[in-house]
């Protein structure tokens, strides 16, 4: 908030210990896995021919993220369509969380989506090992290219390999900090310019109208962010499966 | 049609439909898939942009990282860095073409 005349940002990522060492990010992460867990298991209950709205959304989320996965790997992306879903679905809830007034949104934390990315990244060299076996760092060979470049052209393909560890966490922790900063800002433009006097009132409800908007601006960005985050993944996938 | 091969020399109405169809705009061509466009469709130019500038900038900070560790394993403190900053951002650069190479030749090329 506005402490002393200057907007403090930032302080509303820091951690607060809600009980000994676990803080409200983590139980926001708790929190976000029992929605998606009772979404699941409360809309797909009735089991009915004719899905009620709970169902309908249910079915639709598994639907959406199904054919996410055998787009884009291809029919092998069934095998990994429970990582993707859980994936996504953590990530979405725990963005659209960070929406509501006095909740945390765990995203926001480079720590937590760096431990994401480098999961996925894990796992998608695991699976690219256990398919292709040795024959995976060919994958580090570019085709076609004269045996004196390789020295020179192995440690690039290498390092855009791993480049995927900062490019995928850095995303998705930017887009969330950035759009909180940004709502902290305004926020306190309204305090501090509605505190000022009655001619500031007209700016102060204009900083209320840009925060309105801002609102709006986040649901996209949560929305969007978790599926790039969801589709990259799925993209590592596919060339981990196939291999080009 | 086939049966009346003096009349051919004209393509047939589906493919006259479909090139004035074509000609006017009213056939969209076939959206993107995400395949095709690495996660970039229907991203605004703010997107594309930040999507660009982290692509370029993590291979140069994982570059980095690699390179200052193994002055420090090594002891060679400025070498391997300067050498590893110079592939980190051919690497970024790798990263951004893939991001908008055309994938389905590359899928070919194969």
């Amino acid at each position: 908030m506005a402490a002393g005349g200057s907007i403090d940002a930032l302080s509303q990522f820091k951690l607060a210990p809600v009980l000994g060492g676990f803080t409200q990010s983590n139980l926001m992460m708790v929190v976000a896995g029992l929605l998606i867990f009772g979404l699941l298991w409360l809309g797909m209950r009735p089991r009915a021919m004719v899905p009620g709205r709970l169902q309908a959304a249910a079915e639709m989320a598994y639907e959406t993220v199904l054919g996410m996965c055998t787009e884009t790997i291809g029919p092998e992306g069934r095998a990994y369509f429970p990582f993707v879903f859980t994936l996504f679905f953590f990530i979405l809830f725990g963005n659209l969380l960070g929406v509501f007034p006095y909740f945390f949104t765990f995203t926001s934390h480079i720590a937590v989506t760096l431990a994401l990315t480098v999961f996925v990244v894990g796992l998608v060299t695991v699976v690219a090992i256990r398919i292709h076996g040795w024959h995976f760092f060919s994958y580090f060979v570019p085709q076609g290219v004269p045996v004196a470049l390789l020295p020179l052209l192995v440690p690039i393909e290498v390092l855009s390999y791993l480049s995927r560890l900062i490019s995928l966490s850095v995303r998705l922790f930017a887009n969330m900090m950035a759009g909180h900063v940004m709502l902290e800002v305004f926020g306190a433009f309204v305090v501090m310019l509605g505190a000022a006097g009655i001619i500031f009132w007209l700016p102060a409800g204009f900083s209320l109208a840009v925060n309105v908007a801002l609102i709006g601006f986040e649901l996209l960005v949560a929305t969007l962010q978790a599926y790039v985050f969801a589709i990259l993944t799925c993209i590592y996938l596919h060339d981990a499966v196939h291999l080009h | 049609m086939s049966e009346e091969p003096g009349e051919e020399e004209p393509p047939s109405f589906e493919e006259r439909l479909k090139a004035a169809r074509s000609r006017q705009g009213l056939d969209a061509p076939p959206p993107p898939t995400d395949r095709d466009t690495g996660g970039l469709g229907g991203m605004s130019p703010w997107g594309v942009g930040l999507r660009v500038g982290i692509e370029l900038v993590s291979a140069l900070v994982v570059a980095v990282a690699i390179g200052y560790g193994l002055d420090r394993l090594f002891g060679t403190r400025p070498v391997l860095t300067a050498v590893f900053v110079l592939l980190g951002g051919a690497a970024g650069v790798l990263n951004v073409w893939r991001l908008f190479a055309p994938r389905p030749t590359r899928d070919r090329g194969r």
